[in-house]
């Protein structure tokens, strides 16, 4: 009697059509809901604020480790250079080598359990830290691609060691290391969402809020993962840009 | 104004300098010359501690520049060098690879860099070129503007390590004939060259190199028409 009515039904015809409108209809649904009420969308806001801002803080700091342990490394040619960069070393193996979570959970545990502290400002160190030894790496690269007679032109002309490398080598090694270093910016950004294990309320962050009034895990997810998207995209153009403006400064 | 002392340089176990005791005074043209690997250019990149001797000592206007508490950036300043690959710095326009040591040095303001670099450029009839990038620029053009950049420190000792090894022949002789009017101009220089018709015509005296040592050094026409030594007999009957 009833499958005898179904297929009466679907004889009608626009069944299927039926179908597709409630199936798309409760996406609707759960979209709008992942979105709309209880002005959720600012959760997302508020997350990707704090995503870019880590990122942002953890990039600068990365680079600025990153140029400092490179150069000691190329640089280590006497004794007391020597021990600064057998410590250097040390960075980047342990950094390199350990996970970044474990990374991230142990400086939160160490800061956070002797006085209450910023979880963002902790989360962006850590962030920095960890890509400071890959930064390290791809400026040194870097640096030992450009030829020995710079420097040494450099030197010849009375220059100091750090003046030649700043003012002779680095820009012309950032030249050859920027698309290594952009891919490294790309990672950085989205590792930054495993930010939440440390209770920030990143990007990441916003969608597990969301889900856990919504019931439904999947809308939020495929939000955020588009949000990381278009950030990555919109780094990955103004890196190209740049690329395009340094190579101008070539060919003139 | 350079002086060297038993001056050895060895790179692990392979000796390239076996003790060179010399003189170099103020005004002198000293040309050098020997056969490949006998160290002519080890010998050169010392004398402004390029390459740090593993004995002896160097001394520069009465500077002990070997000791490690001498300053020795503060003497480069007054040691222009000009190398075989030029060295130019590709990042930088012609005008800034002249200003950028005097400037960032405190020796000189960014407008006396400038009017210098221009002036030194004028000279050498590249003036057009001030702004232009090194890769724009032929070799003969790129070594003289290195040299230019060297002499816009005022050095006291010009030293040249092969300056036209790298450049196609006929380019050769520009950079030749800047080099000649600088001696004219009663610049110290030091330099090493398989050039031996500017060696005749310029150098006060010629210094023949082999296995780390000088083993014959003379007036260049003695150096030439009258050569003692059978090492220095054999390469000139080579290359002659």
């Amino acid at each position: 009697m009833k499958d005898e009515l179904i297929t009466r039904h679907e004889k009608l015809g626009g069944t299927k059509l039926e179908k597709f409108y409630s199936w798309l209809n409760s996406i609707y649904q759960s979209y709008y809901n992942a979105i709309v009420p209880e002005k959720r969308y600012l959760l997302y806001l508020d997350g990707i604020k704090i995503t870019i801002l880590i990122s942002l803080l953890a990039i600068a700091l990365g680079v600025v480790i990153g140029v400092i342990v490179a150069v000691v490394k190329v640089s280590a040619n006497n004794s007391k250079m020597k021990w600064l960069s057998k410590i250097c070393n040390l960075y980047t193996t342990v950094v390199r080598g350990t996970p970044l979570v474990i990374q991230l959970l142990i400086i939160y545990n160490l800061v956070f359990n002797s006085r209450s502290t910023n979880a963002i400002i902790v989360g962006a160190v850590c962030f920095g830290f960890n890509s400071g030894a890959y930064v390290a790496e791809i400026i040194r690269a870097g640096i030992e691609s450009i030829d020995r007679g710079q420097m040494e032109a450099g030197r010849s002309l009375g220059l100091n060691h750090v003046k030649t490398m700043r003012l002779i080598i680095l820009p012309q090694a950032i030249k050859n290391i920027l698309p290594a270093l952009g891919n490294e910016f790309i990672v950085l950004i989205k590792e930054t969402s495993v930010a939440s294990y440390i209770s920030v309320v990143d990007l990441t962050a916003a969608a597990h809020l969301v889900a856990s009034r919504t019931y439904d895990i999947l809308p939020p997810l495929i939000i955020i993962a588009l949000c990381y998207l278009i950030m990555t995209m919109g780094l990955t153009k103004i890196l190209s840009i740049f690329e395009r403006r340094l190579a101008r400064g070539d060919r003139h | 104004m350079i002086v060297t002392k038993n001056l050895q340089k060895a790179f692990g176990d392979h000796v390239v300098l076996n003790g060179i005791d010399e003189t170099i005074n103020k005004g002198e043209k000293v040309v050098i010359i020997g056969p490949s690997g006998s160290g002519k250019s080890t010998f050169l990149r010392c004398m402004n501690l390029l390459e740090v001797p593993t004995g002896g000592e160097i001394w520069f206007e009465d500077n002990n520049i070997t000791d490690k508490k001498t300053d020795i950036n503060k003497l480069r300043c007054k040691m222009g060098m000009v190398f075989q690959q030029f060295n130019l710095f590709p990042h930088l326009s012609v005008l800034e690879n002249i200003t950028l040591a005097p400037v960032n040095l405190g020796l000189m303001t960014k407008e006396e860099a400038e009017s210098k670099a221009v002036e030194l450029l004028k000279r050498i009839g590249l003036a057009e070129k001030a702004a232009a990038y090194p890769n724009q620029l032929s070799g003969g053009q790129k070594q003289r503007i290195a040299i230019v950049r060297a002499l816009a420190m005022n050095p006291d000792v010009m030293l040249f390590d092969e300056p036209t090894s790298a450049l196609d022949p006929e380019m050769v002789g520009e950079v030749l004939d800047l080099m000649e009017q600088l001696a004219d101009e009663g610049m110290t220089m030091v330099v090493v060259t398989h050039e031996m018709r500017f060696a005749r015509k310029v150098a006060t005296r010629i210094l023949f190199i082999d296995e780390g040592k000088i083993v014959e050094q003379n007036t260049p026409d003695e150096f030439f028409d009258n050569p003692t030594h059978p090492r220095l007999k054999e390469f000139l009957s080579k290359i002659l």
